[in-house]
């Protein structure tokens, strides 16, 4: 199994956060992972994104530029990436704030009204994790159980108290989810 | 954790006496991560952000020239600044380890990832005829585990370590094993193993002079030839490099760190194709791999030679290889990665026709 995938958004709405989530729990079921941000003058012009590749087997390149999966939550991000997902691969978006729907046709695209609902339950601050966990109903590559490891591993010992939070966000997510197209 | 990150808390790991560093991107973390860990509250590591990249190269030379084991790391421009400290401690024979995260030149560049300080590295940088040790790590892992191996080697050799790597590792997380923390040196350890060392004379022997100086030119032809020999030394005994998929390929990439992962994701288009695609990763770049490549040029129709440069490392490739085969280069420059899916159409267009 090798899962390969792309995040991206404006800085703010925890992107590389949610990849790194993802990679550490990658990590605790002892897979490969590799997670790669953007860095530099296009991170400080406001948009974010970060590749994480989970695998079973050794990863070749950290760089890819197509994906098996891309998480976009603003529409410069669905310009940039509807385009980089595989043929068959997995497209997942946020409405909020989308003006111009996905068009492609070999690909599943689903969407997930997380900006909407995290705002409205006052949760915003783990907003990224309703979106993982829309992603992780549609592609279970790690056990919740890593996932509760993960978020131990990458939140600071002081924000501990938050991980159940962040749980039921992943948990409202997977309920969250509606499919757009399917192949 | 991050490459560089690992790059700093391997040197803690690793008994490292001393870090001497000037902030550049992308390898800012280094001493961010040094400055955090706190070092000198627990191995007693010293970690100092100098005035400059000549101030802290100039500190390198001297607490290396104490025996201690003294670490930098820059950025190509910065790293350009410190060549002429590094011709003076290749020069004065003094071990120490130097990491430089490349990024697009010529000049202040860019400050995404490139490998076009190869010929710096390689060929020269500073003056005089001088070699560093250059290592190349390919991941997190490698940028870790090279440290520990960077010291083994400037000490035999007394000579300065250099690790290149780019933006692209130095950024990017991946899983990475760490290693039991090695005590820094004992006073008596340090005698030991840097006998030269300036750290205090006793009454048994002369005075230790660190120096790169001598008027006299039959001594310098004489000191010349002893680098020389140790060079010689370094090619026979300590060449890396790591082979995949090459005993029934026809045709190979040869690619040295950030473009040799991009080259294993090509690898794999490839064979999916049914091209049989090998590929040849320099692990050392001084002392480099020509036998390898050349016992590969004998089995092979062609190779491509991948640089996130202009094409430099191509020039060792085509000299091993002897004009034996067709062989080209595909790279991409001043802070653009090439994708596996364009640098597998170079082999197809270049190569393979």
């Amino acid at each position: 199994m090798t899962e390969e995938i792309i995040i991206a958004g404006f800085g703010g709405q925890g992107v590389l956060s949610m990849g790194k989530i993802l990679a550490y729990s990658g990590v605790m079921e002892d897979k490969e992972v590799c997670w790669m941000p953007s860095y530099g003058p296009e991170q400080r012009g406001g948009t974010a994104n970060v590749t994480v590749i989970v695998s079973d087997e050794r990863i070749c390149s950290p760089i890819i530029s197509k994906y098996d999966t891309a998480i976009v939550l603003n529409q410069q991000s669905l310009d940039k990436f509807e385009k980089s997902v595989k043929p068959g691969g997995l497209l997942i978006y946020d409405p909020n704030g989308i003006t111009k729907e996905p068009t492609r046709k070999d690909i599943n695209i689903y969407k997930i009204a997380a900006t909407e609902k995290a705002q409205e339950m006052g949760i915003s601050k783990v907003f990224n994790m309703v979106v993982l966990g829309g992603f992780l109903k549609l592609k279970p590559i790690v056990g919740s159980e890593f996932i509760h490891k993960g978020l131990e591993k990458s939140l600071p010992e002081r924000h501990h108290n938050l991980i159940p939070q962040n749980e039921e966000a992943i948990e409202l997510g997977k309920g969250l989810i509606e499919a757009v197209q399917v192949l | 954790m991050k490459g560089n990150e690992a790059i700093a808390r391997a040197m803690i790991a690793s008994g490292t006496d001393g870090y001497f560093g000037y902030p550049i991107t992308p390898q800012s973390e280094v001493m961010e991560t040094l400055m955090a860990e706190k070092p000198w509250e627990t191995t007693g590591m010293v970690v100092l952000q100098a005035e400059s990249e000549l101030a802290s190269i100039n500190m390198v030379y001297g607490g290396a020239a104490t025996g201690k084991k003294v670490a930098t790391s820059s950025s190509s421009p910065g790293i350009s600044l410190m060549c002429e400290g590094l011709t003076y401690i290749a020069g004065a024979e003094i071990p120490c380890v130097v990491m430089n995260a490349m990024r697009g030149g010529p000049g202040l560049g860019t400050i995404q990832p490139a490998q076009s300080d190869y010929f710096q590295s390689t060929k020269g940088g500073g003056h005089g005829d001088y070699q560093l040790y250059v290592m190349a790590p390919a991941s997190v892992q490698e940028m870790y585990d090279f440290v520990f191996d960077a010291w083994d080697i400037a000490f035999k050799y007394r000579n300065p370590v250099l690790i290149l790597t780019d933006g692209a590792i130095g950024q990017c997380m991946e899983k990475c094993y760490t290693r039991d923390y090695i005590p820094r040196w004992t006073e008596e350890e340090r005698r030991q193993h840097a006998p030269w060392g300036c750290w205090g004379k006793p009454a048994t022997r002369d005075h230790n002079i660190i120096t790169s100086l001598e008027l006299e030119s039959s001594r310098q032809e004489v000191f010349n030839q002893k680098l020389q020999k140790k060079y010689a030394q370094m090619k026979e005994e300590d060449v890396r490099y790591e082979m995949l998929n090459c005993e029934d390929a026809d045709y190979v990439f040869v690619a040295y760190g950030t473009s040799s992962r991009i080259c294993m994701k090509s690898m794999e288009l490839a064979r999916a194709k049914g091209l049989k695609v090998g590929l040849l990763r320099p692990i050392t770049l001084f002392p480099f791999p020509t036998k390898q490549v050349a016992e590969l040029a004998k089995k092979v129709k062609g190779m491509l030679c991948v640089e996130m440069s202009a094409g430099q490392m191509i020039e060792d490739v085509k000299l091993a290889a002897n004009c034996q085969i067709p062989i080209e280069h595909y790279g991409r420059f001043g802070g653009i990665i090439p994708t596996p899916e364009e640098v597998l159409e170079a082999l197809e267009e270049k190569i393979i026709k």
